[in-house]
């Protein structure tokens, strides 16, 4: 993932020449974060998870509006939380992994919304389309950690997820909740 | 012969409302388990698991019911095995009435997907998401409505015996109409 690389290299040469001094927190600890999602079929809400993801991430806590945050999906690592819908999912209807293998999400702008509440508006583009998004967060320090928490909610026929019979919202509904918890230790 | 009382109306219209559920169940069951993902199948899951629920809180009724309204009673000449045996079976049956449904609640559990009544009303998990529990609790609902199916078609044929071959009331009094000639 060139470009995925090119993004944290720049990040960690505008750290190191802007704020060396401030604590800012970047360095994420993959297996303590996760990113989820609800899914609701018939009324009943089913819990998935990507279990493969990268973050590239720049957030110093005393200057919020700097921050920025990449996330890439890598989409064959779903679990969709029902066995025999993971076959289903990274095929041509839903994520057709193999033309696009990766999700991501791209910050930018963020907003303090005061407390530990944060605004992160950036561009989400699954399936080669890509869609504003606005999502609340949260930051809080812990154990010299970052914690990042925050979710919103996609429409998934937005980005093409579920085609022809699959498009029925009756069944699959249209919303999509996604939470993510990022655990990030501050860059040395 | 004197003809025997019949069931109470109410107990005529659980036996075959959970008669017609049940058998539309079973064969649900065996029709969706082995078709490939689509709405399609989500949405007879959905009600196959409704369906296991409206079975399971009739049967309850049903039970309560019986409970204040003793059934007719067998015919005096049937022989004794006959009599323990048809005992034996509907106690077995009003049983798997509520095990069955049970496993299948728990089985959904297990495997991730709660159980949420006609879409509206979630019931509680019992067990969490565990993918060797979610197997076997498969395994024990199917081979338990494989012996469901055995005893039911044992039921059916005793019926048909009593009605067919000793011509007496038995079937007769459980049907939602007297046919002529009773």
């Amino acid at each position: 993932m060139p470009a995925f690389r090119a993004v944290f290299a720049a990040l960690l040469a505008a750290t190191a020449f802007t704020h060396a001094q401030a604590v800012e927190f970047g360095q994420v600890l993959a297996d303590r974060s996760s990113l989820g999602f609800v899914s609701r079929q018939m009324g009943v809400p089913v819990n998935g998870s990507f279990r493969k993801f990268a973050v590239a991430l720049a957030f110093d806590p005393a200057r919020p509006a700097q921050a920025s945050a990449r996330i890439d999906v890598d989409l064959a690592s779903i679990d969709t939380g029902l066995k025999e819908a993971n076959d289903e999912v990274v095929g041509k209807a839903w994520f057709d992994v193999k033309n696009f293998p990766t999700a991501s999400f791209v910050s930018t702008a963020v907003r303090p919304l005061g407390s530990d509440r944060y605004e992160v508006a950036g561009k989400l583009t699954i399936k080669g389309r890509t869609q504003d998004l606005v999502a609340p967060a949260t930051f809080r320090q812990e154990g010299g950690n970052g914690v990042f928490d925050g979710s919103f909610t996609l429409k998934r026929l937005d980005f093409a997820l579920g085609e022809g019979i699959w498009s029925d919202i009756g069944t699959v509904a249209n919303e999509v909740q996604v939470r993510f918890h990022i655990v990030a230790a501050p860059r040395k | 012969m004197e003809p025997q009382p019949r069931y109470t109306g109410t107990a005529i219209a659980l036996h075959w409302l959970l008669a017609i559920l049940i058998a539309g169940s079973f064969g649900l069951g065996l029709y969706m388990h082995d078709l490939p993902l689509s709405p399609w199948k989500l949405k007879l899951y959905s009600w196959h698991k409704w369906a296991g629920v409206t079975i399971f809180l009739l049967a309850v009724a049903r039970l309560a019911w019986r409970a204040g309204h003793r059934p007719p009673p067998l015919p005096a000449g049937m022989p004794r095995w006959q009599q323990v045996a048809a005992d034996a079976v509907h106690h077995v049956l009003y049983l798997l009435m509520l095990v069955v449904p049970l496993t299948g609640w728990l089985m959904s559990s297990a495997e991730g997907v709660q159980t949420v009544w006609f879409g509206v009303l979630p019931l509680p998990d019992l067990v969490g998401k565990n993918e060797a529990l979610g197997d076997l609790l498969q395994a024990v609902h199917k081979y338990l409505n494989f012996g469901f199916a055995a005893l039911v078609a044992i039921h059916v044929a005793a019926a048909l015996k009593h009605h067919l071959v000793d011509r007496n009331d038995v079937l007769v009094r459980m049907l939602p109409f007297r046919p002529r000639g009773h």
